[in-house]
């Protein structure tokens, strides 16, 4: 019997685009639904009753939520090609560190760059370029966080790339001229298909959140 | 000298789930205290430069930081034979442990903590039905089960394992009440059964000494934001 995995999304996040790349490096095959947040499908607020946030992965009926728990599970699941977590379990826990370090950092600092002015504004910029520094001194002299291969940690991060501009526009900085090798590793992944596919254009992004921040009444 | 240490705080529930991991596995490790009142170790800020937070588990001096990341890598670097699995086999059920865990921490940890430190009533009423929701949640996990792993404890259960010895220190000081035997039959008889365990029980620091701490860092906490202006 074939596998039935389904993919509740939103076009813009950048965990639901994680599990976009996580599932096409493993060849597999899915159905994506979008949802529009603000009209939640039935089928989301069964799969995902407590948060009620995508993405969700459904696979043959059960649900998985959580991005971070998605992506092992996918790892997990279909272990037969392309690990997506190394195997030396030092070298997992540091990817799942610095994951971690990026879901309690990025997500919140990113908002308030759109959503803030003035101190605030300024206090997050400062936080957000200290984290992307920290991460990227992680990834040293390596083509990826993976190594030679994309990994755990590279999915986790690059979707970020796609709200770059939004946050560098509106708060007024570039994240190139801070952190180069970045930015530089950020072109690596987008000459991988399978990620270049998974994310959408940060221009896309930008005029998303020129109306989120409409519809929001924030200035 | 112990091969394994984890730089600890006395009073973090989020440390003592590695010493019943390390238990669970049958190793020998060391402790090491932080003394809050002399500051954050060098050990401390050169292990867990990120964050500068307990726990941090030092393997032959490589540093590893974050409880349930820190669980994780006990289980899959000792693993297989006569070993204790922390983490169940199958990968549905280890990413529902996960995603409970995750929620664990988020919800009930930080939420009680959140109602504890309300001074306002108004806020203080609003923070224990959050805490209350979210213990509902754990309540539906734990029912018709001896451990949320099953027959016997895993990684669910440890990282739950703060509710039976901290979260009364937290309602007494706090002046809130979550776990109440009526609302939570399943919940409160899983804590009944953790907390029975030898290995368990041997860990958790004095209840009079977290109090004290509590009542000590909740006034703190308290006369902070009410002198914010």
């Amino acid at each position: 019997m074939a596998d039935e995995v389904i993919l509740l999304d939103f076009w813009p996040s950048m965990f639901g685009m994680r599990c976009r790349i996580a599932l096409a490096e493993k060849g597999v095959k899915y159905e994506y639904k979008e949802e529009d947040l603000r009209n939640k499908s039935d089928l989301l607020l069964r799969m995902n009753p407590i948060h009620k946030k995508i993405p969700v992965l459904v696979h043959n009926g059960k649900p998985v939520c959580e991005s971070l728990v998605i992506l092992h599970y996918i790892d997990e699941v279909w272990s037969d090609k392309c690990p997506l977590l190394p195997s030396d379990p030092y070298q997992r826990a540091q990817a799942r560190f610095w994951a971690d370090y990026i879901d309690k950092k990025f997500y919140d600092l990113g908002r308030k760059l759109w959503t803030t002015k003035g101190e605030e504004q300024e206090a997050a910029k400062k936080e957000l370029i200290d984290s992307l520094k920290l991460l990227e001194g992680e990834l040293g002299d390596k083509p990826f966080y993976g190594g030679e291969k994309l990994g755990f940690l590279d999915i986790a991060l690059v979707p970020f790339y796609t709200w770059f501009y939004a946050y560098e526009t509106f708060g007024n900085f570039s994240i190139e001229a801070e952190c180069p090798k970045l930015i530089a590793w950020t072109k690596r992944c987008l000459e991988i298909e399978n990620v270049s596919k998974s994310l959408v254009e940060p221009q896309k992004v930008y005029d998303f959140v020129l109306q989120l921040k409409k519809a929001l009444g924030i200035e | 000298m112990a091969k394994l240490k984890i730089i600890v705080s006395a009073t973090s529930l989020f440390c003592t789930r590695i010493e019943w991991a390390l238990k669970l596995k049958g190793l020998e490790y060391e402790l090491t205290v932080e003394d809050w009142d002399k500051g954050k170790s060098e050990l401390l800020l050169k292990s867990n430069p990120a964050h500068k937070k307990v726990p941090v588990l030092l393997d032959d001096g490589v540093a590893i930081a974050e409880s349930k990341v820190i669980l994780e890598y006990i289980d899959e670097k000792w693993k297989g034979g006569d070993l204790y699995p922390l983490l169940p086999q199958d990968p549905y059920e280890r990413a529902q442990a996960r995603f409970w865990a995750q929620f664990a921490d988020d919800k009930c940890v930080f939420g009680t903590w959140g109602a504890c430190c309300a001074v306002d009533a108004l806020e203080k009423e609003k923070a224990v039905e959050n805490a209350l929701e979210s213990f509902a949640y754990l309540e539906k996990q734990i029912e018709g089960k001896k451990f949320f792993a099953g027959d016997k404890i895993g990684y669910l259960d440890l990282v739950a394992g703060w509710i039976p010895h901290w979260l009364g220190v937290m309602e007494e000081t706090g002046g809130i009440k979550i776990l109440d035997a009526e609302r939570f039959p399943s919940l409160h008889e899983w804590a009944q059964n953790f907390i029975k365990i030898p290995l368990i029980k041997e860990c958790v620091p004095p209840r009079d000494f977290l109090v004290n701490y509590s009542i000590a860092l909740l006034s703190y906490l308290r006369s902070s934001a009410l002198n914010k202006p």
